[in-house]
């Protein structure tokens, strides 16, 4: 079996911590990470819990194939109900920290109540306890990792902490591990501040056994990772210029959401993207970009590391950024940029370390810059108010701001709210560029219709991740679709949810389909799990995680009205590039994906839908 | 007539040194010339040219041998690539 067959339950408000076994039933159901621990929490939670309150729980879960030898095999996923929206959130990330929980023997970590002090939990193997984590409260998340290490005296313990943001309770605080990578979306860090909870820290020498059929397994792996290294994009195109390759092609199809999606197309995309990183700086000779990186066990390597110029005005005084850190991804290069009209590349990589060091999601966060700097062009909002002239393109600004949203300081604090309560605070509602109070990022639905039906029923709130249908819209993978029209849109996100949901669920990388479909999965997870599973097992095992995640939000509050998009991208059409002319068509694309999904007018899934999924 | 030719990512080095940094480059091309006639002009491998898109809009393979550009158009190529 790919399960350590073992769940590690820790009760902040008791302090107790004790291991259950894995409820082998459901992780027949469920699989393991996104599917099975939200199985857990809507077991186990009201929908209606406020997410900030000790009623709330938290999950840190791996997959089957976490820790294993399958490409990519090092993902591990938070599962809450996130403070930014109030929906069911699941931030996956990377690094090596979900690997080494796994080898630590546990399949997940399940977080209730609220310590009284700052505490982290350390795990070793099978020993877990929760330590005082006064001594780590206000520190960001790369001191908190240097200090845990240094006082276990292990440079090989892995941590996932939160730093100042998640302490403060800005609503899309993520959560760190392994210096720069993050769960990132929906706020799950400040989920875990609110339980004083600063880090876990784990040391696993245990390892992944119990492969189910262990010589199938290894011919399984292989032949997935020739798949990998053949493909042309995972092969070549992703380890040489990382996901920010796309900035150029986003921008030149008019798809590129700029000055909080006033434009579709930002003049200054050529200085930000992934080419530009690569290039050598004509003030200190050197490139953006240092090396390309990979997250524990992956054939991909898509990671950037970059360094600044240690003489660029954002860090001649502060040495602290001169060394090589995780660098921009095109998410957060969008973000941080092109949403706010900024275009100098060392002030966004400055600004993304930042949200790296205090864990903050760059995409809420670069996009609600993007919100203020409109304010402030409008003049609702006043440099006396924000504590700095905002124009859009000013990165002055920007790491200005970043600074006081990290910090809690000052207007920062309302920064810390996200987009949709700022600018509704402000009278001005419809700048938010949101879907159920969270941003989406870098795909405007005008220029690529697909990815509105993605933002508007993502079930975390508007996101990329859940129905990647750029893969088909844009870059032919794996057919080409037109991306102007919404005629099969519908289908085509069902189908990218529901396969999405199963890679989740798995331990790998959403960044394998690329050159993986669910046949490439299916052998993996069957020579390392009991169950027989199937490509068609696989499927609608994401069918059924998507029905679970819609009932949590039903049972929250969440109604069709939420399923939509802000007014501006309905209204106001693009102004250039191929969708000039165009608005989102969300609204009729609504009704047919409801059918497609086997749910009602109202978008409640069907009797007979929830019977056939066995929900 | 003038066209501009945009190519990207690893086929940036086929691009004059002049047009690295931008990765465009302003070209004067015959009445008639195809988006394949402009693609190899700059010797860029054919299967090499995943994405080509003229004025932002995709051309499919299929069209790129019959495919006249117009005074004014931007073709754009990349070779297979992808994000996130």
């Amino acid at each position: 079996m790919g399960w350590a067959r073992k769940i590690l339950r820790v009760d902040l408000t008791s302090g107790s911590v004790k291991s259950e076994p894995l409820n082998m039933e459901w992780a027949q159901q469920y699989l393991g990470q996104r599917g099975l621990a939200t199985k857990y929490l809507v077991e186990e939670i009201d929908p209606k819990v406020d997410p900030l309150s000790p009623a709330n729980k938290m999950i840190m879960a791996t997959g089957p194939l976490t820790g294993t030898a399958a490409s990519t095999g090092g993902r591990y996923s938070i599962i809450t109900k996130g403070p930014l929206t109030g929906a069911i959130a699941c931030s996956n990330s990377g690094g090596y920290f979900g690997a080494e929980l796994k080898m630590a023997g546990w399949d997940m970590v399940i977080f209730e109540g609220k310590s009284e002090k700052p505490v982290y939990l350390w795990i070793q193997d099978d020993v877990a306890e929760l330590r005082d984590a006064s001594h780590l409260w206000g520190k960001t998340t790369w001191e908190t990792e240097e200090l845990i290490k240094s006082s276990h005296q292990d440079p090989q313990i892995r941590v996932s902490s939160i730093g100042r943001a998640g302490e403060n309770g800005v609503l899309y605080a993520c959560v760190i591990n392994d210096l720069h990578r993050a769960a990132g979306r929906s706020g799950v860090g400040a989920v875990m501040g609110a339980k004083n909870l600063k880090a876990v820290a784990v040391r696993g020498t245990v390892g992944v056994s119990g492969i189910r059929d262990f010589k199938a397994f290894m011919a399984a792996t292989k032949a997935a990772k020739k798949v990998l290294a053949d493909n042309a994009v995972t092969g070549q195109g992703l380890p040489k210029y990382g996901t920010q390759v796309l900035m150029n092609v986003i921008n030149e199809m008019g798809a590129l959401p700029t000055r909080n999606a006033l434009d579709v197309q930002f003049e200054g995309a050529r200085k930000i993207s992934g080419e530009a990183m690569h290039e050598k700086r004509l003030t200190d000779g050197k490139a953006n970009l240092v090396t390309n990186n990979a997250c524990f066990g992956c054939t991909i390597a898509c990671g950037r590391i970059s360094q600044v110029d240690k003489t660029h005005w954002s860090v001649v005084n502060n040495p602290k950024y001169w060394g090589a850190s995780g660098g921009l991804e095109y998410e957060a290069a969008w973000a941080l940029g092109a949403a706010g009209g900024v275009d100098d590349l060392d002030a966004l990589t400055v600004a993304n370390m930042m949200c790296n060091e205090d864990g903050m999601d760059p995409i809420t966060f670069g996009a609600t810059v993007g919100a203020v700097m409109e304010l402030y062009t409008m003049g609702v909002l006043t440099k006396e108010q924000i504590g700095t002239a905002a124009p859009f393109g000013s990165a002055e600004a920007l790491l200005e701001i970043t600074r006081m949203t990290a910090e809690g300081r000052g207007f920062g604090k309302e920064l810390g709210l996200g987009s949709a309560r700022l600018t509704a605070k402000y009278g001005h509602p419809e700048l938010s560029m949101t879907v159920k109070s969270q941003e989406f990022p870098a795909y405007d639905p005008r220029g690529i219709q697909g990815m509105g039906l993605t933002y508007a029923t993502s079930n975390r709130g508007a996101c990329h991740l859940r129905s990647y249908t750029v893969a088909s819209e844009v870059l032919g993978i794996p057919i080409k679709t037109d991306p102007l029209v919404t005629e099969g849109k519908p289908a085509l996100v069902k189908a990218f949810q529901d396969a999405t949901g199963a890679f989740d669920s798995s331990g790998t990388c959403i960044f394998t389909t690329f050159a993986w479909s669910l046949a490439d999965l299916a052998p993996q997870l069957d020579a390392a799990c009991e169950g027989g599973w199937t490509v068609e097992r696989l499927a609608e095992l994401g069918e059924r995680i998507w029905n679970m995640e819609r009932q949590f939000n039903l049972a929250a509050g969440f109604t069709a009205k939420d399923d939509d998009l802000p007014m501006r991208l309905k209204t106001e059409a693009a102004k250039t590039g191929p969708a000039k002319g165009l608005v989102s068509g969300i609204d009729k694309m609504i009704p047919e994906y409801y059918q497609v999904r086997g749910w009602n007018t109202a978008g409640v899934p069907e009797k007979e839908t929830l019977e056939r999924l066995g929900l | 007539m003038k066209v501009t030719f945009k190519a990207y990512a690893m086929l940036s080095d086929y691009l004059p040194d002049a047009a690295r940094r931008t990765n465009a480059v302003d070209v004067e091309v015959p009445e008639g010339t195809t988006v394949i006639d402009l693609i190899e002009r700059f010797r860029l491998p054919r299967a090499m040219c995943h994405l080509v898109l003229i004025d932002g809009n995709f051309v499919p393979p299929a069209q790129r041998d019959g495919r006249v550009l117009r005074a004014g158009e931007t073709l754009a190529v990349w070779p297979p690539i992808a994000g996130g």
